[in-house]
């Protein structure tokens, strides 16, 4: 087709990137994979299968249809389900919504007790407040310094009317990775419902559905290469788990999610999730490599605090605080680079990251820490300009600050008692 | 491929809207919500989506709310009204799309009270009709701008001031509307108003929800503060520009696309005419120029739609969110059409590609395949 961009290779992708700013916001959005984008075009313009996949009455329609359901296997086949227990969503988002709100509201008469942790992505955070205000009762867990849960904590909150557990897989800021297993084992022996966040480990950590004992996961695409604007919620089988629908219509998706499913949206998740599936464990190994360049040529920094587990965590995601450094500042002075400082949904706010918070990060550090998330097209010149730069501006900013000063001179700032003007 | 004659189903994308959209599946894959440059670059290709559907309605920018497409917008307006209000009535017309009668069942199972509205034989939404059916207890009023299966317009200005005379919010489903004829928000007095890319010429996951400011809602979906606290989720991007683009070509060329298809559709339709035993449905009232619902007596629609297919016809019995149905059009029924005839129903919808020669094309087919079917019965062959 005529399109250049859908014909790019990968180097010629990198070539792309190589313009500033450096992107290290994988974590936000990922761009669509050239191989993704190709598939997609064959299901928009009029040469191609753009039909409605619920019309039943000719060839465009069945064709539709058809792509869909070999999406379905390969989002599927990524986390070992069965393709009957993908629901297409509009995102993760959708997704979560999906999970807490239709478990809730199919379950009410059998409890009405959630479990979430206070790092879950605030799509989990907001349904559980929106189920607070229809009587339902959440407990939100405090993770440890490390950012994981102590499944001991876990099992002390659970109680006889809980309905549902919500523990993301993968922290979107932090990146640190829960034991999904071992959590599924405590709620499946009591009979209560668990949901995985999983938007940001797809594609990133080995899912085994058959072994672990999930019974929703929300899936995203716009995180591994594949298109926004769509998701999938898992619904497992086996035992069954049920949900009331938060979208009503023509009763697609079996009922659980009425809408026109967007043909070429699925099949690019389907593509980008079949890529995922082939590459992930060789590109893991490179972009863990980068991260270790990226953590090392940084370790000499002073007064840098590495923030959640280094070890429990993708190696897709750093995430470091700079002491006394104003966070607005670092981001502004850092403008070569596109980077954040908490998650992008929350980005537009000024508050301090209440991920940070909840591991016990001060608000001076929650402030001042900054997201680095590589990905696919993340190269070795990408990390060896970033910590050059990222060297330049702590020491610029530094020098500018009052607080960097007393440190220096061996006063600890937080300890001064400042007059009052 | 087959000739394709299904276009309220959903419709080809354009290729200029493709282009538009090309870049924001490449280069500018950024998150709206990100601070940093190319964050920002996709936020600006959003607020220009958002001015572009605007202007297609004449509503103001701030009054657009973007969603997954026609569907959630529809749940939106309805179930994200209603959780805002006490419990009281709702009334929506006989020939509602799912995604407005399933919402509204949906109230109904919460201790709403539904209420719905009678269409007459023209499939017409009558201002007695309305009056009639609301009570002081109705808050909420949905009736659809054009139908999906009849093309039918209702007097939407009209139905809007009686029931907002009583109190009541009105709502318009416009998803088969917009870019098929003039429609104006801020004149005809709904509140809520669904639009759909797909239908016209943008792609499939995108739509919104034109919303009234003073108007309170509960979000559908809730974690983000996209879409001013009014829909949360990353912003499908590259989607939401190929809806603008969709939508500002829809508002330039509205015009001559009426013209077109208004010509294919009066040709089709007189040819259809001389065929016996053809019922045109709802001919009498003001249609889209791309709809045309018709039925022959004695003749199974399925039947029909299996020949034609083969013979290289894409066209529908109805609504493709129900076509896995074998139930007669709900559309038609309350029209007061009689079950076997609306058994046969079919409905030929036309695109901006569609040519005078593949409407010949599609009427010889049609007579042969009738024929063929009515085993060369005399009744039925001209």
């Amino acid at each position: 087709m005529g399109y250049p961009v859908m014909n790019m290779t990968a180097t010629e992708m990198n070539q792309t990137f190589r313009k500033r700013p450096i992107y290290l916001d994988y974590a936000a959005t990922t761009p669509v994979d050239p191989r993704v984008a190709r598939k997609m075009m064959a299901y928009l313009t009029p040469d191609t299968e753009f039909g409605n996949p619920s019309s039943r009455s000719h060839l465009y329609g069945w064709h539709a249809e058809e792509a869909v359901e070999a999406a379905r296997q390969q989002v599927a086949a990524l986390i070992n389900a069965d393709p009957k227990e993908i629901v297409w969503t509009s995102g993760a988002t959708e997704s979560d919504n999906l999970a807490i709100k239709g478990a809730a509201h199919f379950y009410h008469n059998k409890g009405k007790h959630l479990i979430t942790c206070k790092t879950e992505h605030m799509a989990v955070l907001d349904s559980c407040r929106q189920l607070e205000q229809e009587g339902f009762e959440v407990t939100y867990l405090t993770p440890e310094p490390s950012g994981l849960i102590d499944l001991n904590k876990l099992a002390a909150a659970l109680r006889e009317d809980t309905l549902l557990v919500s523990i993301m897989h993968v922290n979107n800021e932090i990146g640190v990775i829960q034991d999904i297993e071992a959590i599924g084992e405590l709620t499946r022996a009591r009979g209560i419902i668990f949901h995985v966040d999983a938007a940001q480990s797809a594609g990133k950590v080995p899912i085994d559905l058959g072994r672990m004992k999930v019974d929703l996961m929300s899936l995203s695409a716009h995180k591994i290469y594949g298109p926004k604007g769509i998701g999938a919620l898992y619904v497992r089988r086996q035992p069954r788990v049920r949900i009331e629908a938060q979208i009503h219509g023509g009763g697609h998706e079996r009922g659980m999610r009425s809408g026109t499913l967007p043909v070429h949206q699925i099949v690019g998740m389907g593509e980008a999730f079949r890529i995922a599936k082939e590459e992930m464990r060789e590109e893991n190994e490179h972009i863990r490599q980068l991260r270790d360049r990226l953590l090392a040529g940084l370790q000499d920094i002073e007064e840098i605090y590495l923030n959640g587990d280094l070890e429990q965590r993708v190696p897709h995601n750093l995430n470091i605080s700079f002491n006394y450094v104003e966070g607005e500042s670092l981001i502004m002075a850092l403008k070569d680079i596109a980077v954040s400082s908490g998650s992008a949904c929350t980005s537009a706010s000024l508050e301090p990251s209440y991920v940070l918070r909840a591991i016990g990060r001060s608000e001076e550090l929650a402030h001042s820490s900054i997201r680095f998330s590589l990905g696919r097209y993340t190269t070795e010149q990408d990390i060896d300009y970033t910590i050059d730069l990222i060297h330049k501006k702590i020491r610029k900013l530094r020098e500018l600050s009052p607080l960097w000063e007393m440190h220096q001179q061996g006063v600890d700032p937080a300890k001064v008692e400042w007059a009052a003007h | 491929m087959s000739i394709y004659l299904d276009h309220n189903a959903t419709t080809p994308l354009d290729e200029r809207v493709l282009e538009a959209m090309l870049p924001y599946l490449s280069s500018r894959f950024g998150n709206p919500s990100s601070t940093h440059t190319v964050g920002r670059q996709a936020r600006a290709a959003v607020e220009q989506a958002r001015e572009q559907v605007a202007d297609l309605v004449h509503a103001h920018p701030s009054q657009v709310v973007f969603t997954s497409g026609g569907t959630e917008a529809n749940n939106l307006a309805i179930k994200g009204y209603a959780d805002s209000q006490e419990t009281g009535a709702i009334a929506v017309s006989a020939i509602e799309h799912s995604s407005v009668l399933a919402p509204a069942a949906s109230l109904g199972r919460r201790g709403w009270q539904p209420q719905e509205i009678p269409v007459d034989g023209n499939g017409t939404v009558s201002t007695e009709a309305l009056r009639a059916t609301l009570t002081a207890r109705t808050r909420l009023v949905s009736v659809m701008l054009a139908n999906n299966e009849s093309g039918v317009i209702q007097d939407i200005a009209a139905l809007a001031s009686i029931a907002r005379e009583q109190g009541a919010v009105f709502h318009t489903d416009a998803v088969q509307a917009a870019g098929r004829l003039p429609v104006d928000f801020s004149a005809c007095g709904a509140q809520l108003m669904t639009v759909s890319a797909h239908k016209i010429y943008g792609p499939k996951g995108a739509g919104a929800l034109i919303v009234d400011k003073s108007l309170d809602m509960t979000p559908l979906l809730h974690g983000g503060e996209q879409e001013k606290g009014r829909r949360a989720g990353t912003e499908n991007v590259a989607a939401l520009v190929g809806f603008g683009k969709a939508a500002e070509l829809a508002r330039q060329e509205l015009v001559s696309r009426m013209e077109t298809l208004g010509g294919l559709k009066a040709c089709l339709e007189e040819r259809l005419a001389q065929l016996p035993g053809v019922t045109i449905f709802a001919q009498a009232g003001p249609r889209v120029a791309t709809t045309t619902f018709f039925a022959t007596a004695g003749i199974d629609g399925e039947a029909l739609l299996l020949n034609l297919d083969q013979a290289g016809f894409a066209v529908a019995s109805g609504a493709a969110c129900e076509s896995g149905h074998q139930d007669p059009s709900h559309v038609l029924l309350a029209m007061g059409v009689e079950r076997d005839l609306a058994r046969s129903a079919l409905r030929v919808s036309l695109g901006i590609s569609n040519t005078q020669q593949q409407i010949d094309d599609f009427i010889e087919a049609l007579t042969a395949i009738r024929q063929r079917l009515c085993g060369g019965s005399a009744r039925l062959t001209a």
